[in-house]
């Protein structure tokens, strides 16, 4: 498995997405003002009390989630209310923002990613992300997606790292549009084209969860489908923890939902259950279109 | 009336003629002010203008042409033996003419005629002189008076205001290009000028440089040979030494400014780094020619090597700290205009920041580096007073940075300021000098500019 030594760094065992590790001890709900089960039965993250603040001003309160294997978890609020923030906690991207500080615990398969021993490098290399502006690298189609693989040394040779190119950007649905154009620079390509291209580039280095923040906002309705069927498809494989503004493709693409509303976490259930019946008077209008 | 006070007098005018256009057109439309197509301050500025721009251009017109016109009046009226002089000592009479109308020492005892001739010049003076006071302020009441008159309520005149500011903003604007070509065509005449003495294939491909030329007829030994390579060459290794220098330096520099540094030390450091670029060239000069040359020489000697007292690399190493905020100001801009967003893509895959730096900011902000370091190139090959002070001036053909060169821009200045006779190939050649430096900085600067041009498009 090409990620094992990412696994051997994080200190966990070499984990297999279809068999997900049996959880040590009867989960208990943690101590939250939230509406419906944060937890899950076998969660890949699990989120406690999370609080982030930009210098002052408290951005998340007091959240607390699980994400589990092979889901997509879709995250849904109005702008502001704090959505990404969190999404960019799961792999400790508020680093590189010099006032942002996060207190709770974040877990990814029972390790603590805001520990001291906890290599961010690898971290992100397990939980990566696509982001709202497809953000290719001035570089070719291949180069783009070679990256990964390239910086962690995930290929012994050129064939298995082409091998992995083209693995990747075939899960990615882009490997037909792009077979033959593959030393052309990957800004080249159009909006959707360059958004698969990124989750190409992500799952080149094979994580186990990908974060995606607002993904199709950038994109047509087509390219909207094609990402939404894609993300499907990688379900299989990955955990997705999704943020977007659309609430039809919450709807389409998850199975869990979680309502954000400045800063708290106000609901979390089933995609099916939230959507037709949802529990508090906020999800509610927000879902009824009465506000956002 | 001297023309400081006409300008004074006009100043008067024009503040007047804006209080009455603003005032007649407030006065037309009476108590529908509003009416009005523009705003009175821009009757008042219409009226103003007409009022000033007319008659400064006569004045300019006049004050360029008169001094020509009197004196070919004068010329003209001079008796016939003084028509058949030469053009030098026509112009010498002229000299003595003023001199004496200004009662200062005149070169001979003017003759009787030349008396007459030179009262002569006065009265034309004096005439020229009123009738230019008078036509000036005709002028500027007349271009009031028709402005005034063309006020009314439904009259455009923002729009005609803003029409000729917008042509004065155009000459401004075209005035320092013109300057240009100005200078490069004179540089051009002159190196014409030199090129028919000295054919071009020497001057280009010629290895010797020993510009001394015989003065006198009689004098032996001074040939002169105007083989610029040697120049081109002690240029280009100063350059090359300089550019060893600041690259490295200015490009981690800006590489720690902008990713690695805190923001309140980036706040003090980059400020101070750039202090580098206002210190006088001078001042580098004196560093470079009375510490860094004398240490360059005992370190060789410790070493056993001949260093000489003024070197290439003296100077090399000190034009290079001179350009060294060039280099690390532009990268510096240029990393920073890298879109966070390619930062972000790199490190969420779990790149470190160094990886992050060398294999996605850089390269997308190569070309923007490379136009600045043409442009720190250009500004070496140009620089003069550190090479002056610390380069020597045998034009030696070496690569040997321990030796004494001379560089283009030494020659320039030691050709020009020697007591050489100013049509002699010596001192034309440092036009041509001047030509070829132009030519080959402005192809410098415009290969970068187009390089950053060309990265900008890459990401808006």
């Amino acid at each position: 498995m090409l990620n094992q030594k990412h696994a051997v760094l994080l200190e966990s065992p070499a984990k297999t997405n279809d068999v997900p590790p049996p959880s040590p001890v009867q989960i208990q709900e943690p101590d939250t003002k939230t509406v419906g089960r944060v937890t899950v039965d076998k969660p890949i993250m699990t989120t406690r009390n999370v609080d982030v603040y930009y210098g002052d001003k408290q951005a998340i309160i007091d959240v607390s989630i699980d994400v589990a294997y092979n889901e997509v978890l879709s995250m849904i609020g109005p702008s502001g209310c704090g959505k990404s923030t969190f999404l960019r906690c799961l792999n400790r991207m508020n680093d590189t923002i010099e006032s942002a500080r996060v207190t709770g615990k974040i877990e990814l398969e029972g390790h603590d990613i805001y520990d001291k021993k906890t290599d961010v490098v690898t971290l992100r290399a397990r939980v990566g992300m696509v982001f709202q502006k497809p953000n290719p690298f001035p570089k070719s189609v291949y180069e783009n997606v070679a990256y990964g693989p390239r910086i962690h040394g995930l290929a012994r040779n050129q064939s298995e790292l082409d091998e992995i190119v083209q693995t990747s950007l075939r899960r990615a649905g882009l490997w037909d549009e792009v077979k033959d154009r593959l030393g052309q620079p990957g800004t080249g390509l159009s909006g959707g084209q360059q958004q698969r291209l990124c989750i190409a580039r992500c799952i080149a280095v094979n994580p186990d969860v990908i974060l995606m923040d607002e993904p199709c906002s950038a994109l047509d309705p087509i390219a909207t489908a094609r990402i939404e069927e894609l993300i499907d498809e990688l379900r299989q494989n990955y955990s997705i923890v999704i943020v977007t503004h659309s609430m039809q493709q919450a709807a389409r693409v998850s199975q869990r939902t979680a309502y954000f509303h400045l800063g708290d976490l106000i609901e979390v259930g089933e995609t099916a259950t939230i959507f037709t019946n949802p529990q508090d008077k906020l999800t509610e209008d927000y879902l009824t279109g009465r506000f956002g | 009336m001297s023309t400081p006070l006409l300008l004074a007098v006009l100043l008067l005018l024009t503040a007047a003629a804006f209080e009455f256009g603003r005032r007649r057109a407030l006065h037309l439309a009476g108590p529908e002010f509003r009416t009005l197509h523009s705003l009175p301050r821009y009757y008042g500025s219409f009226t103003a203008l007409w009022c000033a721009l007319p008659a400064l251009v006569l004045l300019g017109t006049w004050l360029a042409f008169e001094d020509e016109i009197i004196t070919s009046l004068v010329v003209a009226d001079l008796p016939a033996t003084y028509q058949s002089l030469s053009e030098p000592e026509l112009n010498l009479i002229i000299n003595d003419l003023r001199n004496q109308l200004s009662g200062n020492v005149v070169s001979q005892e003017l003759s009787p005629d030349m008396q007459a001739a030179a009262e002569h010049y006065g009265s034309l003076r004096a005439t020229s002189k009123a009738a230019m006071a008078v036509i000036f302020l005709s002028v500027a009441m007349l271009g009031m008076g028709l402005a005034w008159r063309k006020i009314a309520p439904n009259f455009w005149a923002r729009n005609r205001v803003e029409a000729i500011i917008k042509v004065l903003l155009i000459i401004c604007s075209t005035l320092a290009i013109f300057t240009t070509i100005g200078i490069v065509l004179s540089v051009l005449f002159e190196s014409i000028r030199f090129f028919q003495a000295v054919p071009v294939f020497d001057f280009l491909f010629g290895l010797e440089w020993s510009p001394q030329t015989a003065i006198r007829e009689d004098q032996v030994g001074s040939s002169g040979a105007f083989g610029a390579v040697p120049l081109f060459a002690g240029t280009l290794l100063i350059s090359f030494i300089a550019m060893l220098v600041a690259a490295p330096i200015g490009l981690t520099s800006a590489i720690y400014l902008s990713e690695y540094s805190h923001p309140r030390f980036r706040a003090t450091a980059k400020p101070l780094l750039e202090i580098l670029a206002g210190i006088p060239t001078v001042v580098y000069g004196f560093f470079a020619a009375l510490t860094v040359a004398p240490l360059l020489r005992n370190v060789g000697t410790y070493f056993g090597l001949d260093v000489s007292s003024e070197s290439a690399l003296a100077a090399g190493l000190v034009m290079g700290i001179m350009i060294i905020p060039f280099v690390s100001s532009i990268s510096d801009d240029v990393i920073n205009a890298v879109p966070q967003s390619l930062r972000d893509g790199s490190l969420a895959l779990g790149s470190t920041q160094s990886e992050m730096i060398r294999k996605v900011v850089l390269p997308a902000a190569l070309p923007g580096i490379v136009g600045g370091l043409l442009l720190a190139i250009s500004r070496a090959i140009g620089e003069t007073m550190i090479v002056v002070m610390a380069a020597g001036l045998a034009a030696k053909l070496t690569v040997n940075p321990l030796e004494a060169v001379t560089t283009v821009t030494v020659q320039i200045v030691t050709l020009l300021v020697g007591d050489q006779e100013f049509d002699s190939p010596k001192t034309l050649a440092a036009f041509a000098l001047g030509l070829m430096l132009f030519l080959v900085t402005l192809a410098l600067n415009v290969i970068a500019l187009y390089v950053v041009r060309k990265y900008r498009e890459q990401y808006e």
